[in-house]
């Protein structure tokens, strides 16, 4: 526990030649530093190489990798109800709506302002109704007052944090004086998580999901806004697990949900504080940011490099926290976190309102179009983090790591572009820059709905954009999309899709698991072919049938009309 | 694929008897079956492309502009028709069939979805209708209402401006008024002054001859006094016995010193004396009048200088040396200033006390009288024009607000209405301010002032804003946003706050109540056919 992990990632990517120096120096507050070096030699062998120690990205569910729409605060059920009733109006898609601390009763986590939201259930049974879900904060830090049941049970079960003359360690957050219940106990994890099942927190369901804020902790009297270093935690001083806490918060409540649904669901939970191997519990975001363009463009490295070191599920909040985007910025954030990881809105309580219809149609329009972009590709999101969860590879990760020479088509216009040189994209407002590598298969569903849930068994369309040689490869990945099942009872399909010899193929990749989907093959896509004289689909039992196509020759696109096979058997597509 | 037909049976009790058995494909409305011919090849409606008409609703989206799947989702721009019978028909997305959410009343939109929706539209149809009643009634007897209070204001109105005109003839009068009483004023203030200086001047003269009359007595007695041996005259050795005469102060009276003060004589007889008594009456005492009674110096005035309080609140480290010096001049300071000036002044008021001017006589005090008769005649004259000019301001101030097409909204002027929440109480002047008050103790904050009408183009007086209110932490200034309703009561509904520091308020009143349309056109059991 004292000890401090440091990783020594090295990779030979870099062209040979230079011999690559760098002078690192580490300084540790306590305990022994143990060392790792990660000998590669390929960026994605460092990454399988990491995630042996310290894990992989937990496999989150397809509708956490939806788009999420937080505030401080949404002020009652009547405002969460009207909000939701305002994508449906604007046809903007959303998965989760998400509550902050102004929800709970006085900041007591795990319980609802009578006030403002007296029949949580009631919201969340609506909420449920249009296959939507919840996420309501649970910070660790404890309102000191003792008709709080939560305090109540910390104090007598002595589960607090001590100061170091061995009284509760008290300090000062969001809801006044506050105690800090010691997260680095199991036996304290085991309680807090059992605090999530449905009869404990009341009000709650099975769409209402946690957020797990100030877990750094944040003492707002405390040195450097957090806990005194000699703090004890049993026979730590807390300048010893410091970087834990928080970890062991979001693992605790993770595993309280987890535990609620025995053991069948998976959680969703967002952390501010995380270490080497929180990748395990859930998402992290990049904290506190402002609506402001340098804070636009540093999530992006932000992300790139929590990717690197595991933590692949990460997102800057929307918009900027803090101040009051320009609808430009704004704009311009949706689009660029529709291709991030975690793609989640928030703003400040004292910042205006920013429902993404509140700036005018024009705006409303392109905001409706980056998150319905974000829509049509979950399926390919729910690959790469299955990919990560398996592998370890980050699910967004820099050009370096690998693929430097290919060409790309532009997703849009299907423009294609050389590999290994500098772009200069002209970009109107509307415009988001993305490009599908020549070589790769990607899997959409471009019948974009209001959840990710409405569209589980929705048909797929495959994007297939050819490498310079003609051939390109890809893989589909489908399950229930929210259970434990894919794991406990490899209850999933795994498909490997691949185009050689203008042959398109669909052959299982996991023979031994199985699982059913009423989704089917609507359409396929074929950039950077030539046009052909029949296209014809052969099925697993040897049938065949013609398909029909159109081909734009300016662009050298093929579009397959509906192959219509389930998106689970074996089949393969012949252009001659 | 198959073409998914769509048997619609809709049932025309009520105003056919008979069933009617329609063929269309699914989404589509009646007004649009005629493009769907089964028999014949499927043009888009944008005219983009013609395709066989078994790829109509055959879940794959050929035409662009989603014509050819009416009731499927596979179009991303299409749109599905529900019938809803015995309610609204309406459009929905083409991505809300099949998404296991029921959106049509009558189900249709989820056929293949598994979601077990019921159909509602009869008693969405019932409720709409009851609720379109209530709001007939509302609307009738609200525009009624409407109408009276357009008579009222019309009435008021013209009663105003009346009024005012009324009023700026009055003010004229006023003006004229205190004009003339102003020259009144002026003609009686003239003579009254100059009598009040003779008056003065006569006094100041007559305290002249006093003084010197008492000069005169004062200097006799003190040559009686000085002069021991009687002998008609004052010599040196006399006035020596006076030693407070001493010139230089050193506490003696010498001989050279006595001399120079009787002008270098030995002898004064009471004629020399007078040149003696001008250098020695300043400081003279007389030996049998008994000692002056000691001033009385006011309680406030003999409070201790305030320099030790403000040197307080200061550690006694941070005072230096140089400090504590400055301290004591302070005080020395303060003696000096205040004591000596006290004692100084009080004799003289004494002085006066004695000689306090003798009352007007009877011909200046009618010339008084009468100025003071002038200005108060005047002073009034004035208050009246001023507040006659208030009066005008107000009622124009009044007449200038844009209270409606028909000036409906003129009976809330100066009218507030209140709304009491579990924390606040809420209160709207219109035309005037927004303000809440907590319940329990605290005071007002302003949540806005009249700024302007802001309701849509096509009727701004549907909603009213106000601006500037008190500014928030970190924070705009508070505004508020009023949206009116038609109702038969003028009540404030509800208020929140929907983002920081910006309300929101529901407000009935009669006055944005329209003309109900006649009542043969209220909606009955509509059936789209």
């Amino acid at each position: 526990m004292h000890n401090k992990p440091s990783f020594v990632l090295f990779s030979h990517s870099q062209s040979s030649g230079v011999i690559p120096q760098t002078d690192v120096r580490w300084i540790s507050e306590s305990g022994i530093i143990d060392v790792f070096i990660l000998l590669g030699p390929g960026p994605s062998d460092v990454f399988s190489q990491y995630a042996s120690l310290t894990g992989t990205q937990m496999f989150p569910s397809l509708a956490s990798l939806a788009y999420h729409q937080c505030r401080w605060n949404y002020i009652d059920q009547d405002d969460v109800k009207s909000v939701d009733q305002g994508f449906d109006e604007h046809d903007i898609p959303y998965d989760f709506i998400w509550l902050d601390i102004e929800h709970a009763d006085g900041k007591r986590y795990f319980t609802w302002d009578p006030n403002t939201f007296p029949k949580p259930a009631e919201m969340l049974q609506s909420l449920m109704e249009n296959r939507r879900k919840m996420v309501a904060i649970v910070d660790p830090h404890i309102r000191v007052d003792s008709s709080y049941k939560i305090h109540s049970e910390i104090l007598s079960s002595n589960f607090y944090v001590k100061n170091k003359d061995g009284g509760d360690y008290e300090g000062w957050c969001w809801p006044g004086n506050s105690g800090y219940p010691d997260f680095t106990n199991p036996e304290m994890r085991a309680w807090w998580s059992s605090k999530f099942a449905y009869d404990q927190y009341e009000g709650s369901m099975e769409n209402l999901f946690i957020w797990n804020d100030m877990n750094e902790p944040s003492v707002f009297n405390g040195p450097e806004v957090t806990m005194h270093k000699d703090a004890r935690h049993g026979a730590w001083e807390h300048r010893d697990v410091h970087n834990l806490y928080g970890f062991y918060v979001q693992k605790a409540t993770a595993e309280g949900l987890i535990q609620r649904s025995g053991g069948v669901e998976r959680p969703f939970v967002l952390t501010r504080a995380f270490f080497a191997g929180s990748q395990r519990y859930g998402a992290v975001w990049t904290g506190d940011n402002a609506a402001e363009w340098v804070h636009l463009k540093i999530s992006i490295p932000m992300c790139l490099s929590l990717g690197l070191v595991g933590i692949s599920f990460c997102g800057a909040d929307v918009g900027g926290f803090f101040k009051h985007p320009t609808p430009e910025l704004l704009v311009r954030w949706y689009q660029a976190g529709a291709y991030q990881p975690f793609f989640r809105a928030h703003a400040h309580i004292d910042s205006p309102r920013r429902e993404p219809w509140l700036f005018g149609p024009e705006n409303t329009a392109l905001i409706r179009e980056a998150i319905r972009q974000r829509y049509a590709l979950l399926p390919y999101w729910y690959q790469l983090f299955y990919n990560s969860h398996h592998t370890g590879q980050p699910v967004m990760r820099p050009l370096w790591v690998e693929y430097p020479d290919d060409v790309w088509y532009d997703v849009h216009s299907f423009q294609k572009h050389e590999g290994d040189q500098s772009l200069h994209v002209p970009v109107s407002m509307s415009s988001i820059p993305v490009f599908q590598r020549g070589g790769s298969i990607i899997c959409r569903k471009d019948r974009v709905r209001r959840s990710s849930s409405c569209m589980e068994n929705d048909p797929y369309t495959l994007y297939v954009a050819l490498s310079s040689q003609g051939s390109a490869e890809g893989e589909l990945y489908i399950d229930d999309f929210h259970s434990f099942n894919y794991e406990r009872s490899k209850q999933f399909v795994h498909r490997r899709l691949s185009f050689v010899d203008s042959r398109l193929s669909s052959s299982d990749l996991s023979p031994d698991s199985e699982f059913s989907t009423s989704s089917w093959i609507e359409k396929i896509v074929i950039i950077g072919g030539r046009l052909p004289s029949s296209v014809t689909l052969t099925n697993a039992d040897g049938t065949e049938a013609p398909l029909q196509f159109e081909f734009d020759s300016s662009l050298n696109v093929l579009t397959v009309r509906k192959p219509g096979v389930n998106a689970a058997s074996d089949w393969s597509i012949s252009l001659r | 694929m198959a073409c998914v037909h769509l048997l619609l049976t809709l049932g025309f009790a009520v105003s056919f008897g008979t069933p009617v058995e329609i063929h269309r494909p699914r989404g589509v409305p009646l007004s649009k079956k005629s493009f769907y011919d089964e028999n014949k090849p499927f043009t888009c409606l944008d005219g983009s492309k013609t395709i066989p008409f078994d790829q109509v609703n055959d879940d794959y989206c050929d035409c662009k502009d989603g014509s050819d799947e009416p009731g499927t989702a596979a179009c991303p721009n299409g749109f599905f028709h529900c019938t809803n019978a015995g309610y609204k028909s309406t459009f929905i997305p083409s991505s809300r069939i099949n998404d296991g959410i029921c959106d049509c009343c009558d189900t249709t939109d989820e056929y293949n979805s598994g979601a077990k929706c019921e159909n509602t539209c009869k008693e969405l149809g019932r409720k709409e209708r009851e609720v379109l009643q209530q709001l007939a009634e509302i609307t009738k007897e609200g525009f009624l209402l409407k109408q009276q209070l357009i008579e009222e204001a019309k009435k008021g109105q013209g009663e105003k401006q009346g009024k005012v005109a009324e009023m700026q003839n009055g003010k004229k009068q006023l003006e004229e008024k205190v004009d003339a009483l102003r020259t009144v004023k002026e003609t009686a203030e003239q003579p009254e002054k100059e009598a009040k200086e003779r008056h003065l001047k006569a006094w100041e003269e007559q305290k002249a001859a006093i003084r010197l009359e008492k000069d005169k007595a004062n200097m006799a007695a003190a040559f009686l006094e000085l002069d021991d041996d009687a002998d008609g005259f004052v010599s040196v050795s006399e006035l020596q016995s006076h030693a407070e005469l001493d010139p230089d102060a050193d506490g003696t009276l010498t001989e050279a010193e006595a001399k120079g003060l009787m002008g270098e004589a030995e002898l004064v007889d009471t004629a020399t004396f007078e040149s003696v008594w001008s250098n020695i009456k300043d400081k003279y005492h007389p030996e049998l009048q008994p000692e002056t009674v000691p001033v009385e110096i006011p309680p406030e005035e003999v409070k201790e200088p305030v320099v030790d309080n403000d040197s307080e609140p200061y550690p006694e480290e941070d005072l230096s040396e140089e400090d504590d010096e400055d301290d004591e001049d302070d005080e020395e300071y303060h003696e000096d200033e205040d004591k000596p000036t006290t004692a100084a002044k009080y004799p003289e008021k004494t002085h006066e006390d004695e000689e306090a001017m003798p009352p007007y006589d009877a011909d200046t005090q009618i010339l008084i009288d009468a100025a003071q008769r002038a200005r108060e005649d005047f002073d009034e004259a004035e208050k009246a024009l001023r507040e006659m000019d208030d009066q005008i301001r107000n009622i124009e101030k009044e007449l200038s607000f844009d209270f409606g097409p028909s000036a409906e909204f003129t009976y809330l002027y100066s009218q507030c209405y209140e709304l009491s929440t579990s924390e606040y109480i809420y209160r709207l002047c219109p035309f005037n301010r927004v303000s809440q008050k907590p319940k329990f103790g605290g005071s007002e904050t302003n949540l806005g002032v009249w700024g302007s009408w802001s309701g849509p183009e096509n009727n701004k007086y549907l909603v009213m804003k106000y601006e500037q209110g008190t500014g928030c932490w970190q924070g705009p200034n508070r505004s508020t946003t009023v949206k009116l309703t038609c109702g038969k009561d003028t009540v404030l509904t509800s208020t929140s706050e929907p983002s920081r520091c910006e309300y929101l308020m529901e407000f009935t009143t009669p006055a944005v109540c329209q003309e109900p349309t006649s009542i043969d056109s209220f909606p009955h059991e509509h059936v789209e056919l």
